[in-house]
């Protein structure tokens, strides 16, 4: 399990996304509410770019016609066939049991810890710190966790 | 004794054999018929104005698909005669129990009072000259359906007969039978432990096909599967099982070698668009093949024996079809040598008998 920095806090508000690509494999960060989520950027059904689609919240209905909706922004859909997927699990509502997309950890830490000059075992600085987003002691980052 | 292909010998009623015939039909054979069972205002305005009732079948009368031979008694049209049906169906095939379905076209008639008077009266004539003189006939009670609360108060009116384990629904209707304005009808099926038995035809008044009206009959007798789709569409997104789970469907003349293709695109849809449907909580094929079944009469066979059992395996499970020989009507010369020798035998015998046995609760 390899952490990787994907990007600054404030780089995603409340409602934003942002999609990256660690290790080989296009993620993305979405902030919903203030919490950050990270699924594959790639549809179980047909490999579709699952995290480019629209968000909504949770419809649900014991009785026909009597809809309850929750969990406002947390339900992802795919861009191109609208299979829904759950933000904080990734399973999928249309067939639970089978079809999850892969989800990985969000951790906000602040720079001081990330930006030693030393390599930490356990860390991988990722690419903010070879391209524009260097790690500096100040502000809040976004760490996942991918398997390598 | 009947004689299988192979050879062999089969006693109608041995356990192996047991017949059950979804789908026969009763003719009302003239208006007068109907008259000891209607009130009077509607027997005065029959005999001294040009209203003589409703239509009685939805086939062309003189076409060959609408009497096999044999079929039209003297005094009446194909259909009307219980010997007949005695003659030619219940005694040489052996038939444990017949469904019969009269066609008299309640859905035709917009005028609600008309509607309702002629229902009552075909159910009691039904009650009387069917059910009553023949205990291996079931029946199913036909409802002005395209007034679902009237509807309603007809299935508790009759609904608690031991003959009747059926409603009868033309396949055509003013609305799609899982709109919401159908709710107290679906409720009475429900609460009378009914099947609800959507039937080829209808006359609602508007097109059979949404892109408007066919020409021939010939368009509308093929075009007839996608109607029974529509229907199916509407009754399980509108989410009548949902709020029902005891109702019950049987597809009547639907055909069913049309169902896989429906239920693929039918799931495939619901995946993209369940958010639509919340109370759709699976998917739509395991609705159709926990909640319907199918009468085999008439027979959409490919033109090649093995793609039938694989239309049937995708259809998925032994328990979807129900034997039928939709007499008088003329599908074919022999609907027990049709399709099921064709299939193994287990699957067979659910066919003939215990699939509807299971259905309508028959013992």
């Amino acid at each position: 399990m390899a952490r990787h920095v994907v990007g600054r806090v404030e780089e995603i508000p409340p409602g934003g996304r942002k999609i990256i690509t660690v290790a080989g494999r296009s993620i993305g960060i979405f902030n919903v509410h203030g919490e950050f989520f990270a699924l594959r950027n790639r549809c179980p059904h047909q490999g579709g770019p699952l995290c480019e689609g629209l968000l909504w919240g949770m419809l649900h209905a014991r009785v026909p016609g009597e809809l309850e909706y929750t969990r406002a922004g947390e339900i992802l859909t795919c861009a191109w066939h609208g299979w829904e997927f759950d933000i904080r699990t990734g399973q999928s509502w249309c067939d639970p049991e089978r079809l999850r997309v892969r989800r990985y950890d969000v951790h906000v830490e602040p720079g001081d810890t990330l930006a030693a000059d030393t390599p930490v075992p356990g860390k991988v600085p990722g690419p903010y710190i070879a391209e524009t987003y260097p790690v500096v002691a100040e502000g809040q980052y976004l760490v996942i966790e991918v398997t390598s | 004794m009947r004689t299988r292909q192979d050879g062999t010998s089969v006693a109608p009623g041995s356990a192996a054999t047991a017949l059950i015939d979804c789908d026969v039909h009763s003719t009302v054979p003239r208006v007068e018929a109907l008259f000891p069972y209607l009130p009077p205002h509607w027997i005065e305005h029959v005999n001294q104005s040009v209203f003589k009732g409703a239509g009685t079948t939805y086939y062309p009368p003189r076409a060959p698909i609408t009497a096999r031979p044999g079929s039209i008694p003297p005094d009446g049209p194909a259909g009307s005669s219980l010997d007949l049906l005695r003659e030619q169906v219940l005694d040489p095939l052996g038939v444990e129990i017949a469904v019969v379905n009269c066609l008299y076209a309640i859905d035709s008639l917009h005028n609600p009072e008309a509607a309702v008077a002629f229902a009552r009266a075909v159910n009691d004539w039904q009650i009387a000259e069917w059910l009553e003189r023949d205990t291996r006939l079931r029946a199913s009670i036909v409802v002005p359906s395209q007034l679902p609360e009237l509807a309603a108060q007809e299935i508790a009116r009759v609904g608690d007969h031991p003959g009747f384990v059926q409603v009868l629904l033309p396949v055509r209707s003013q609305h799609p039978y899982g709109s919401r304005l159908f709710r107290p009808m679906w409720e009475a099926i429900a609460e009378h432990h009914l099947v609800a038995g959507i039937h080829f035809g209808g006359a609602p008044g508007n097109p059979p096909f949404p892109s408007g009206w066919p020409s021939y009959y010939f368009e509308e007798y093929a075009g007839m599967a996608q109607v029974f789709q529509s229907q199916l569409a509407s009754i399980i997104s509108e989410g009548v099982f949902d709020l029902f789970p005891t109702a019950r469907i049987a597809l009547l003349e639907s055909g069913f070698t049309w169902l896989p293709a429906f239920m693929w695109r039918f799931d495939k849809e619901w995946r993209n668009l369940r958010r639509l449907v919340p109370w759709v909580k699976r998917a739509p094929s395991e609705y159709i093949r926990e909640y319907v079944r199918l009468t085999i009469q008439p027979l959409d066979a490919p033109a090649e024996w093995r793609d039938m059992e694989r239309t049937i395996e995708q259809i998925g499970g032994d328990h979807m079809l129900l034997f039928a020989t939709d007499y008088p009507h003329l599908h074919t010369h022999d609907p027990l040598d049709t399709l099921l020798p064709h299939l193994p035998d287990a699957l067979a015998q659910r066919i003939r008998s215990e699939n509807a046995r299971e259905l309508y609760g028959l013992v």
